[in-house]
């Protein structure tokens, strides 16, 4: 097993809990907050279930508005449709802001293959590129990641003077190396966290204005989506805009909601929609509600086993309760073992702004696929003993002596809990 | 009114003073109790590891022996909203979480006895989320919490929460041997910020987050012990 850095669990714990204080006061100040979460479910099962209408809509508008529309079946025509364009206009600096998508799709390392400098430009997505790892958080990337070790990290990539580890220092640092990027780069890219059907818009939240910055100066652009990220129309948007951020930072909106519908004048915008999947959950009877989620990373802020075990614990790139299930998603033999990270406490499905009944779904995911052999083995073990009552009574009639054995002997239930006592059975009365 | 009890099978093996609690508040409050003979397990802690198919059989008996009662009632949030979900429509309605079923069907205006001390009050996930015995932490919903009506009925007991008031103690079934570590890490947590309050008891609904709690208690020698929210109620009855 292996060992456990306790204090570094309670920091991480701690920090994500104030995120949820912070959702839990924003939510509990708005009276129809639970309305709001009813009405985002409607929506969400309703333009998910109208997507061909939706998205054909999408591209009429976009097309109408200037952009050019690009259609995605999976990670690897995705990754070949931004190469391409990227190739083909001759770019060599490209600067991006995060996209969970990009990072399902493995977008840096192919566009680096090709010999296309590729930019992080979230400071958090930044800090993760530099560092050479992976997101822990879907929202907060680099929440694991303490301010000293940034200085550390900036001190080698940017030349920060040692020791100093002041956020606003730091972030100071990290601005003026951007802007270099941002007034080289070729071409920027921006992911979405909705797209208007009805006005054939990408709409991108964010709260530092990088993703702005970088799109302002480059003669391309590019936005790529899944095709979850519909909705019908602007008023079914501002349901969402009103969520996000509530339920994700714990802030009423984010610093900049920024809606792109043209390309700016003597520039070229390309939208890429991308299914990679999205249409086969959609078919999945037990999963299909996956789709309603906004990505807002509220149920990895209130889920008690993430907040301790951390993003990398979980095999799938999206961790916590949203990462599990979608994990199953993408590759069940693979992902499989991340069931056993869930108490099905519930808290996530009851928190989850678009209702996606995330536990329900892991409890349907362990039906179908065995996370280990000692788990079947007890459970198997207790189904014989149940499934006779003479059985269960000789298993009671042993256990006290048994249990007191076990004891004698120092086993106990794990480290740190001791075997409960278990009193002698006596005549239960009928 | 008659009802059946429905002895959770952990109960019986870790806590079953709890179901002489159950027993003594039914005839109290003049309500007819049968304990159905041949009960085992209704398959919850299987159907929770991922091995439901495995416990139809179980489930089977379970109706086989409960289907011909009108209300049913079990000290346990688990295993009620197991038989409540997973039953298809057999049991739904008519199947109550025992201090469920004296808040919404019995109804006490007072009890006798007292239960002079301070408790912190353990509101279980499945209890909390799953049968709306208090309002969740994540909701925007007026507060109310069943258990605490319940106890503000004993004269003398004094009824706090902790911090954080209904997150997971880390128990989980099968959950609590698969990661126990993890398990253990929030059992610790959950049992300090109970100890927090300066209460003298751990009081709850349901055994099984009690059992691995008192765990943690016994290993770390902590100065609080667990009780069974229907023992406090059942007191000097």
């Amino acid at each position: 097993m292996k060992k456990i850095d306790y204090a570094k669990v309670d920091w991480q714990d701690e920090t994500l809990w104030l995120v949820r204080g912070k959702r839990d006061r924003l939510a509990k100040a708005l009276p129809e907050w639970e309305a709001l979460r009813d009405a985002a479910s409607r929506i969400k099962l309703y333009s998910n279930s109208h997507l061909p209408e939706l998205l054909e809509q999408f591209e009429t508008r976009a097309i109408a508005n200037g952009a050019v529309v690009h259609w995605a079946k999976d990670a690897a025509e995705y990754r070949q449709i931004i190469g391409d364009l990227l190739t083909s206009h001759g770019v060599r600096h490209f600067v991006k802001s995060k996209s969970m998508l990009s990072e399902e799709c493995g977008l840096r390392p192919y566009l680096e293959s090709l010999g296309i400098e590729t930019v992080e430009t979230d400071l958090g997505e930044r800090i993760i590129q530099l560092l050479g790892s992976r997101p822990s958080h879907i929202v907060l990337p680099a929440i694991h990641v303490k301010r000293e070790e940034v200085g550390a990290l900036f001190e080698k990539e940017m030349g920060t003077e040692p020791g100093n580890s002041d956020p606003t220092y730091l972030t100071h640092a990290a601005r003026r190396n951007l802007r270099e990027h941002f007034l080289h780069a070729d071409a920027a890219m921006t992911g979405a966290n909705f797209a208007v059907a009805s006005t054939g818009e990408i709409v991108v939240c964010t709260n530092e204005g990088n993703a702005d910055m970088g799109t302002s100066i480059p003669p391309l652009q590019i936005a790529a989506f899944g095709i979850d990220k519909i909705v019908p129309d602007r008023e079914s948007l501002g349901v969402f805009t009103r969520l996000l951020a509530r339920t994700a930072t714990g802030q009423p909106i984010t610093t900049y909601t920024t809606h792109y519908s043209a390309p700016r004048k003597g520039s070229e915008f390309h939208i890429v929609i991308v299914d990679n999947g999205r249409s086969s959950i959609l078919a999945d009877r037990e999963h299909f509600r996956l789709l309603n989620c906004l990505r807002c990373g509220g149920c990895m802020n209130t889920c008690p086993v993430y907040r301790r075990i951390g993003g990398y614990a979980y095999s799938y790139f999206i961790p916590g309760p949203v990462g599990i299930n979608l994990g199953m998603q993408a590759d069940p033999k693979k992902h499989k073992g991340n069931l056993s990270a869930c108490t099905l406490c519930h808290s996530c499905s009851v928190l989850c702004p678009a209702k996606v009944d995330l536990a329900d779904q892991i409890y349907r995911s362990r039906q179908h696929y065995a996370t280990s052999a000692r788990k079947k083995l007890i459970s198997k073990g207790m189904t014989f003993v149940m499934n006779e009552p003479w059985r269960l009574n000789a298993a009671l009639g042993v256990a006290p002596l048994g249990m007191r054995v076990l004891k004698g002997l120092g086993f106990s239930w794990g480290k740190g809990r001791a075997f409960p006592d278990i009193p002698s059975p006596k005549k239960t009365k009928r | 009114m008659k009802v059946a009890l429905f002895v959770p099978c952990y109960v019986r093996a870790v806590a079953p003073q709890v179901m002489d609690a159950c027993r003594k508040l039914l005839q109290h409050f003049g309500i007819e109790a049968e304990t159905p003979p041949g009960q085992t397990c209704c398959g919850q802690p299987m159907g929770n590891a991922g091995y439901e198919a495995n416990a139809e059989h179980l489930k089977q008996r379970f109706t086989r022996i409960f289907e011909h009662y009108d209300t049913i009632v079990a000290p346990s949030s688990s295993c009620v909203t197991f038989v409540r979900d997973r039953y298809g429509d057999t049991f739904k309605g008519r199947i109550y979480e025992f201090c469920e079923f004296l808040h919404d069907v019995v109804k006490p205006a007072s009890l006798p006895g007292e239960f002079p001390h301070k408790v912190s009050l353990h509101n279980s996930c499945h209890g909390t989320r799953l049968l709306s015995l208090a309002s969740p932490s994540e909701q925007n919903i007026p507060y109310f919490n069943k258990l605490r009506d319940l106890l503000s009925l004993k004269a003398g007991v004094e009824v706090v929460e902790c911090e954080r008031p209904d997150e997971c103690c880390g128990f989980g079934g099968l959950f609590s041997v698969e990661e126990s570590q993890i398990s253990i890490k929030m059992g610790q947590d959950k049992v300090r910020r109970h100890l927090a309050t300066g209460a003298e008891f751990i009081t709850a609904a349901d055994s099984s987050c009690l059992m691995h709690q008192q765990g943690i208690i016994d290993r770390q020698k902590l100065p609080i012990r667990t009780i069974h929210l229907l023992e406090i109620l059942a007191a000097g009855l």
